[in-house]
């Protein structure tokens, strides 16, 4: 009996290991994983409760936490939460993160493996883990006056440092208040959360960077850039530019807003067509060329790639087969072309930046609660989109764009202005997106400014769309300029 | 030291009355210890309450400790104290998830650890009584089918209308008087006690060699009577009282002694298809048992599951613990009764976790090691038995907890909350002592060495 005996003694201990072998897989091998889910209410509950670092601009917190008195010890505030809710986003106990409160979050909360020591310090003093503090490369009067130019308009403001990339200001119009999401009465948390999600102009939509639009007339910049990097152009080339253009294989003509020709020729060069915004004139450069060399020029820009991964940026995109009547439509920014305004807003500092285009970023650096520093991002070429050469005749047009042509409304005394206008149509019920895409000063460009408007109430051409954008970039040029 | 002294060692059987009383104290100390850090983490203070903790945890370990002094000196040292840690450490978590449950509002039957701890005294009470009372257990073989009778009663009182109630699914309690019993517990007791009376008998007919077929000893068919009995009686268990661990448990012990009596795997062979098959027609037809199933093949589907909330406690809890009082195992659904040993986990960590499972491994292996040494097959047979009870009982429990195998309602012994449990752990701890007496005991009746005494015939060689 007792050889029977011993051989349970080894069964017992066999399932006593298969517990402890279970046990060891699930709280070291699968604790991150547990740990990181949306529904687990202990994660969210202590990492609520932390100190968490702020976001700053400079100096000025942007987004602190403040020690208070209840269930979840610190308070999230944002200061002129509006203004900077589409970068900060929120931090709610209920609804979870948004923005760089989201994608910084184990920066924010001291999580990250990269403050790994910092952790260990703060456990041996005993010290609640303190999170590091995330700055950000904004421009605080740019992004002041960007959300003050919007003013009560529907749309976007992004302005990009051309020669690093640093965004210096993004601003999506209508805005919320992070500190209504952050709040600690959870039930009026859900009642706002409710009334945000309810209102028609959505607005916890990040236009700048998680939206899509038709950039209208605004691509015309990458159908210039490959048409002039293709060799077969030069600005004075002369184009094929009717009041109306016949397309291949419809009846359907590409026609000029005005319903004329451009500027009074039907061969009008490149830098006029350029100028009065002529659809035929791109539309026939675009079928000449090829919907390939437009894509790949468009994917030189940013076009096909996820940016600034930091806001949870998507892809614009340019069709992927498109007939010859939708390549001329895909040329003029019609058809299937979608871009963010940050994309926009990179064409414009690619070509300011003599054709390279920098990597655009958010996050400056990020500092311990000690300020010590754990990293600090450099600037980052994406692409070289086209040649100093190129660029130089682009800016060349756009400069003139501004001085004689639609963009009027962008100039800015004593200082060169470059920039294109755009008006989008989708349908003809609903009103045209207004774009604006510039840069200044165009012999030193110092920012790179797209902005959008939604909806906006005015008649369809393009004067009337750079009208309504223009004055918006202009504000915002001259916040970082004029000081 | 010589080898002369060594085997001298050998010879002299010891008491070790005085290494239980040393590990009692450890055991004891660990439980206060847990208390005063709750106090520390959990209220912001040494409780006051600390003293009257100490010496009512210390009090009921000492009167179990003298029990087994006066009445079973040659009893496992090890057993009583791990039993005591089990227990005391029950109590403070119990005590912990009473603070954790009334931050968050949720008041309903707290506190639960003075009821918890009035348990542990009745139970250190029947402790004492059958050391006290069964002077030598082979005298319960005399009661083997009135014990078989009674458990098998006590199997079944869950279904008597009126009396039993279903929680959770399960109908495996009765309510009398406004309390809840588990009458499985105790009727495991007398099962193990029945199936060894019952198998001293039987073992040589059960034995008879069969047919061998694939290397294995098969029994005669008509030798199968006993354990088709046995098979239906706990498969009744699982259709009627939809209880899978239950089930598991009854007839797991039972393949398990008829194993050791006879000691051919054969039976072990048919029993194990014999369990799956029963197991397999319980998921097909039992909605509870189907849905049990289920929820341990995807424990994460269920938000706010119980299963998921222990899984998230205990990954929350990690390799070292949150500390006591400072994780949230009150977010768990049943944090103090099914799910304690993750509160355990969340709190003490993977660390804690294998400690404490370590002990049960401690009881369980004691009590196998009480049956090897036993003398008698009756006693070996009980030892055995009861011993494969905790640990069959653990690791359904604990495996269901931590996502091993389907979750079921049975109790983790010592910790979970609620009296039957307790009450009937301490008598199986009892029983397993009183046995291990007899096992240690000398052959020729002596007069008990006492430790000092040894050392000092080693010292003086």
């Amino acid at each position: 009996m007792n050889a029977a005996i011993r051989k349970l003694a080894v069964a017992a201990m066999v399932l006593m290991l298969a517990l402890m072998a279970n046990s060891t897989y699930l709280q070291a091998f699968r604790s991150n994983e547990l740990n990181s889910r949306n529904d687990n209410a202990r994660v969210r509950d202590s990492q609520f409760s932390i100190d968490r670092g702020p976001i700053l601009i400079g100096n000025m917190p942007i987004a602190s936490s403040k020690p208070v008195d209840d269930r979840f010890k610190y308070q999230r505030t944002y200061s002129n939460g509006p203004v900077y809710a589409p970068v900060t986003g929120y931090y709610s106990y209920i609804f979870g993160r948004a923005g760089i409160e989201l994608n910084q979050n184990s920066e924010l909360n001291g999580s990250d493996p990269s403050l790994a020591f910092r952790r260990i310090i703060d456990v041996i003093s005993n010290r609640p883990q303190q999170g590091a503090s995330v700055s950000l490369t904004l421009n605080a009067p740019a992004q002041l006056a960007a959300y003050k130019a919007m003013g009560n308009k529907k749309g976007a403001v992004v302005a990009i440092e051309p020669k690093t990339g640093k965004i210096l200001a993004l601003v999506t119009t209508p805005s919320y208040d992070p500190n209504q999401l952050a709040g600690h009465d959870l039930d009026k948390v859900a009642a706002d959360w409710k009334k945000l999600g309810a209102d028609p102009d959505k607005p916890t939509t990040n236009r700048a960077v998680r939206e899509t639009y038709p950039p209208g007339s605004t691509f015309k910049l990458v159908t210039a850039a490959a048409a002039l990097s293709s060799g077969k152009y030069t600005p004075e080339t002369k184009t094929n530019s009717p009041a109306e253009l016949p397309l291949p294989q419809t009846t359907t003509p590409l026609v000029n807003e005005n319903r004329q020709n451009c500027g009074g020729s039907n061969t009008a060069t490149l830098t006029i067509a350029l100028r009065y915004s002529c659809n035929t004139a791109f539309g026939s450069v675009g079928l000449d060329i090829g919907a390939d060399a437009l894509r790949e020029q468009a994917a030189k820009f940013g076009f096909g790639e996820r940016q600034l991964p930091e806001l949870s940026g998507v892809a614009s995109a340019f069709p992927g087969d498109p007939n010859p009547p939708q390549t001329a439509q895909s040329a003029i920014g019609q058809f299937d072309v979608r871009a963010t305004p940050l994309q926009m807003a990179m064409v414009a500092a690619g070509i300011a930046n003599k054709g390279e285009v920098m990597k655009p970023y958010l996050v400056q650096n990020v500092k311990t609660a000690n300020l010590k520093t754990v990293s600090e991002t450099k600037p980052e070429s994406l692409h070289q989109a086209i040649t100093p050469e190129v660029a130089a005749q682009l800016t060349g047009m756009m400069v003139d764009v501004v001085k004689n042509g639609t963009g009027k409304k962008g100039q800015i005394d004593g200082i060169d202005v470059a920039g294109k206008t755009g008006t989008a149509q989708t349908s003809p019920e609903r009103p045209p997106f207004a774009w604006f895409t510039a840069f200044a000063p165009a012999n030193d460009p110092q920012i790179a400014v797209a902005v959008m408007i939604e909806s906006a109430n005015v008649a369809r051409n393009d004067i009337a769309g750079g009208a309504l954008a223009a004055p918006v970039s202009k504000a915002v040029m001259e916040a970082v300029l004029k000081r | 030291m010589s080898i002369a002294s060594t085997s001298v060692i050998q010879i002299i059987p010891r008491t070790r009355r005085g290494v239980e009383l040393f590990l009692l104290l450890i055991a004891v100390g660990i439980s206060v210890g847990a208390y005063v850090n709750i106090g520390i983490t959990a209220q912001g203070g040494v409780p006051a309450s600390t003293g009257l903790y100490a010496a009512g945890i210390g009090l009921l370990a000492l009167v179990a400790h003298l029990a087994l002094r006066f009445r079973a000196p040659y009893a496992d040292p090890v057993i009583l104290p791990c039993a005591v840690l089990l227990n005391g450490l029950g109590v403070a978590m119990i005590h912990r998830l009473d603070l954790g449950l009334t931050s968050v509002g949720k008041t309903k039957g707290v506190p639960f650890a003075p009821q918890q701890i009035t348990w542990t005294a009745v139970g250190v009470v029947l402790f004492v009584a059958v050391i006290i009372i069964i002077r030598d257990h082979r005298r319960l073989q005399a009661f083997t089918y009135t014990l078989g009778l009674v458990g098998l009663v006590l199997l079944v009182l869950p279904l008597v209308p009126g009396l039993g109630v279903n929680i959770h699914g399960a109908s495996i309690w009765i309510r009398v008087a406004g309390m809840s019993f588990q009458p499985g517990e105790f009727a495991k007791v007398c099962l193990v006690i029945f199936f060894a009376g019952y198998l001293v008998v039987k073992r040589d007919v059960l034995t008879l060699a069969g047919r061998r077929f694939l290397g294995l000893d098969l029994p005669r068919a008509r030798d199968l009577g006993p354990i088709l009995v046995a098979w239906l009686v706990s498969l009744g268990v699982l259709v009627f009282e939809s209880d899978l661990g239950s089930s598991l448990l009854f007839f797991g012990l039972f393949l398990f002694l008829l194993y050791v009596a006879t000691e051919r795997a054969g039976w072990l062979i048919i029993g194990g298809l014999l369990f799956a098959g029963g197991a397999f027609f319980a998921f097909q037809t039992i909605g509870h048992v189907h849905k049990r199933i289920t929820d341990w093949l995807d424990p994460l589907a269920i938000e706010g599951g119980q299963i998921a909330g222990g899984m998230m406690g205990q990954a929350w809890g990690g390799i070292l613990g949150r500390g006591l009082g400072q994780g949230q195992p009150y977010r768990t659904l049943f944090s103090n009764s099914d799910m304690i040993i993750s509160s355990m986990a969340e709190e003490l960590g993977l660390t804690g976790l294998i400690a404490i499972l370590l002990v049960y491994t401690l009881i369980i292996e004691r009590g196998l090691r009480t049956a090897l040494g036993c003398r008698d097959i009756f006693g070996k047979l009980i030892a055995t038995g009861l011993a494969m009870s905790f640990s069959l009982q653990v690791f359904v429990i604990v495996g269901g907890v931590t996502g091993l195998i389907p979750l079921t309602g049975l109790a983790t012994p010592f910790m979970t909350l609620g009296g039957t449990s307790l009450v009937a752990n301490w008598a199986i701890i009892a029983l397993l002592l009183r046995i291990s007496d007899q096992a240690r005991r000398p052959q020729t009746p002596a007069a008990p060495v006492s430790d000092e005494t040894i050392a000092m015939a080693v010292q003086k060689q």
